[in-house]
């Protein structure tokens, strides 16, 4: 196996294609999920069954490079087979490491694939080293991803107090709640990330041309109106515009993607093992460009962190791909908080 | 059926604070969970304000449980977890994994996991009991039916707290949007908080009520309130946990009390409870279906 270098470059594939093409353009590691409900992209036309799954990881490792099975939703009582039944598969397929939420599914794993190797996903809600540390001692797990909600000191301390590897979200969606603590989707539409694996999901959208301009509902509920003109965006619900106290605004969050790019020497510099691009529901076309960029700049850094500069040509490929044109370094800049 | 207090997810001046605990203090909840549980920034009480206010709730007969913040991201935040999890007068509510571990380290045994710890299965709830918990506080998201199935999985016994009464905590951010909404940075936020007893209402732009801020923390516009809904909490729950809100909160614990007793129905004591909710309710968790709908059975 080729030696990945110190910053593991961790790339979505929502599908086949983005798979080979995120390998293409450099990603050291890839991750996926099951066509199901088993993942927190649990979206019509992503994701792969067992056949895709075993061409896949065989694509990745004749390359060198890791393939992490996502199963971070938390299963219920009733349908608690067939997460387990996808850990099985994943230890059978040897897929190079599971990325979980829910504790009872770390201990079925550990007990039963002792080999597996664990990440704790973003679903878990780990901020803390206390937390992480939790999960280390009771299943083992190697690596942790952050959710984003830190800033680059707070995650600096983290590491300084666990012997779990750190993943961070570098680029891509932002989600501005505590992954793992939302509900604001099962509020309005019955379905969340933690259980069914997906936000916002479209068959509760509507888009409809009114006399007042585009309205985007879910489940009936008005997230945002375009005025002609205006870029209409995916009503995902924490990114509409309300009302507070007689004033229209985004009062949760703005449509803007994260981008840490500039943030990368420090990154290196804490400590991170890896740095995550979300994104397995963009096409393979995002995960070229987004994938070669970072590439490029986790190179760079390596070679050189002292003289790092983010090249224009970075951020104005990466701008092209963001949500809503703009980008933000969200809570590792305090700030923004 | 026992009567749970839940912590006051609301900044309020400090004497209004005392105020309103007094009050509780003569009413017929059987326990209170005090302590700040949304955002380290709130200071008019500290912790040990907490615990001299729990000693005069427990002297009053009550039980008191101390509860830890949500989100933990700060040194001090730990420090202040680490001191409450310390303490031996009251049990602990743990509410995120860090807490749990330092429970669990010190051998205590009559925690309360709560409601942010993600349970959806029985193989988790019974870690937590071997780690510890005697009693658990149901996300408010999970139905009545996916209750009694975890219930009916569990080998070991521990206590059921349902989410029965209040705006329901929806979500937690790192990003404070009482602050965004007054632009302000949370690190000085001037503690707008203080002046909004029940948070910030988030109306749609055909001026629908839809959320509420507070803080850190979103809730929801509309009431989840499990009153017409008591039967089929029967055999599911020994708790009912009623969050506090900024007007009538005891009118409320009455009329659950009264409820339990037989001496309303459901429905009459649902009606009844109109007068003192500040928004619509909504029951829709508890039947599997979207948090925001009022589910009335055919």
């Amino acid at each position: 196996m080729a030696a990945s270098s110190p910053i593991e470059l961790v790339c979505p594939a929502g599908s086949l294609p983005a798979l080979k093409t995120a390998i293409d353009n450099g990603a050291d590691t890839v991750y996926l999920g099951f066509k199901d409900a088993t993942n927190a992209r649990n979206f019509t036309g992503l994701n792969f069954d067992p056949p895709r799954l075993r061409e896949g990881l065989a694509y990745a490792h004749a390359r060198g490079r890791k393939v992490l099975l996502a199963l971070n939703t938390y299963p219920q009582a009733g349908n608690w087979p067939s997460w387990t039944a996808a850990v099985d598969r994943a230890a059978e397929f040897g897929v190079d490491a599971v990325i979980l939420a829910d504790p009872g599914l770390m201990d079925y794993a550990a007990k039963r694939h002792p080999g597996l190797r664990l990440h704790l996903s973003v679903q878990g809600s780990a901020t803390s080293y206390e937390a992480i540390n939790y999960y280390h001692e009771r299943f083992g797990i190697r690596r942790a991803v952050l959710p984003r909600v830190l800033s680059l000191a707070q995650v600096e301390s983290v590491i300084a107090r666990t012997p779990v590897e750190i993943e961070v979200f570098g680029f891509g969606g932002l989600c501005v709640m505590v992954e793992g603590r939302c509900a604001l989707s099962a509020y309005a539409t019955g379905e969340s990330p933690n259980c069914q694996g997906a936000c916002s999901p479209g068959r509760w959208v509507r888009w409809e041309e009114t006399p007042q301009g585009m309205e985007t509902r879910l489940n009936g509920i008005l997230i945002d109106r375009f005025a002609e003109g205006e870029r209409t965006g995916y009503p995902t619900l924490c990114k509409g515009r309300f009302e507070v106290k007689g004033e229209t605004y985004y009062a949760i969050e703005e449509p803007a993607s994260l981008n840490t790019l500039e943030l990368l020497p420090e990154l290196a510099r804490v400590g991170i093992r890896a740095i995550k691009i979300e994104g397995r529901q963009r096409s393979p076309a995002y995960v070229a460009q987004v994938t070669r960029v970072w590439r490029a700049a986790i190179d760079a850094v390596m070679a050189a962190p002292e003289r790092f500069q983010v090249a224009p040509a970075w951020m104005a490929e990466l701008n092209k791909v963001s949500e809503g044109q703009s980008h933000t370094l969200g809570a590792y800049h305090r700030p923004w908080k | 059926m026992k009567l749970a207090l839940g912590p006051l997810l609301y900044y309020w001046p400090r004497q209004e604070v005392l105020d309103f605990y007094a009050g509780i203090a003569a009413s017929p909840v059987d326990a209170v969970y005090l302590g700040e549980t949304v955002c380290s920034r709130r200071h008019e009480l500290r912790l040990d304000d907490w615990l001299e206010l729990g000693r005069q709730l427990a002297a009053a007969g009550k039980e008191v449980i101390l509860a830890s913040q949500s989100l933990i991201e700060s040194e001090s935040d730990l420090k202040t977890l680490r001191q409450i999890a310390g303490q031996e007068e009251f049990r602990v509510e743990a509410n995120d994994m860090g807490a749990v571990r330092l429970l669990a380290e010190a051998g205590v045994t009559n925690w309360i996991a709560g409601p942010t710890l993600n349970i959806f299965n029985p193989r988790t709830l019974e870690l937590l009991i071997a780690s510890g918990a005697s009693r658990w506080v149901v996300a408010p998201e999970i139905p009545g039916a996916e209750l009694a199935a975890i219930r009916a999985g569990l080998v070991q016994t521990i206590e059921t707290e349902v989410y029965a009464y209040g705006r329901l905590p929806l979500a937690f951010s790192a990003r404070c949007f009482t602050a965004r909404h007054f632009n302000l940075q949370k690190d000085a936020c001037e503690f707008r908080c203080l002046a909004i007893r029940d948070g910030l209402p988030l109306l749609t732009r055909e001026g629908e009520p839809f959320l509420t801020l507070n803080g850190v923390q979103t809730q929801s516009a509309r009431v989840h309130n499990l009153l017409a809904d008591l039967p089929g909490l029967a055999g599911r729950a020994e708790l009912l946990r009623i969050s506090p809100q900024g007007a009538h909160s005891l009118e409320i614990v009455r009329l659950f009390r009264t409820a339990l007793e037989g001496r309303l129905t459901p429905a009459a004591a649902l009606d009844a409870s109109r007068d003192y909710m500040p928004e619509a309710p909504c029951n829709g968790f508890w039947h599997g279906r979207p948090g925001v709908e009022q589910y009335v059975a055919a």
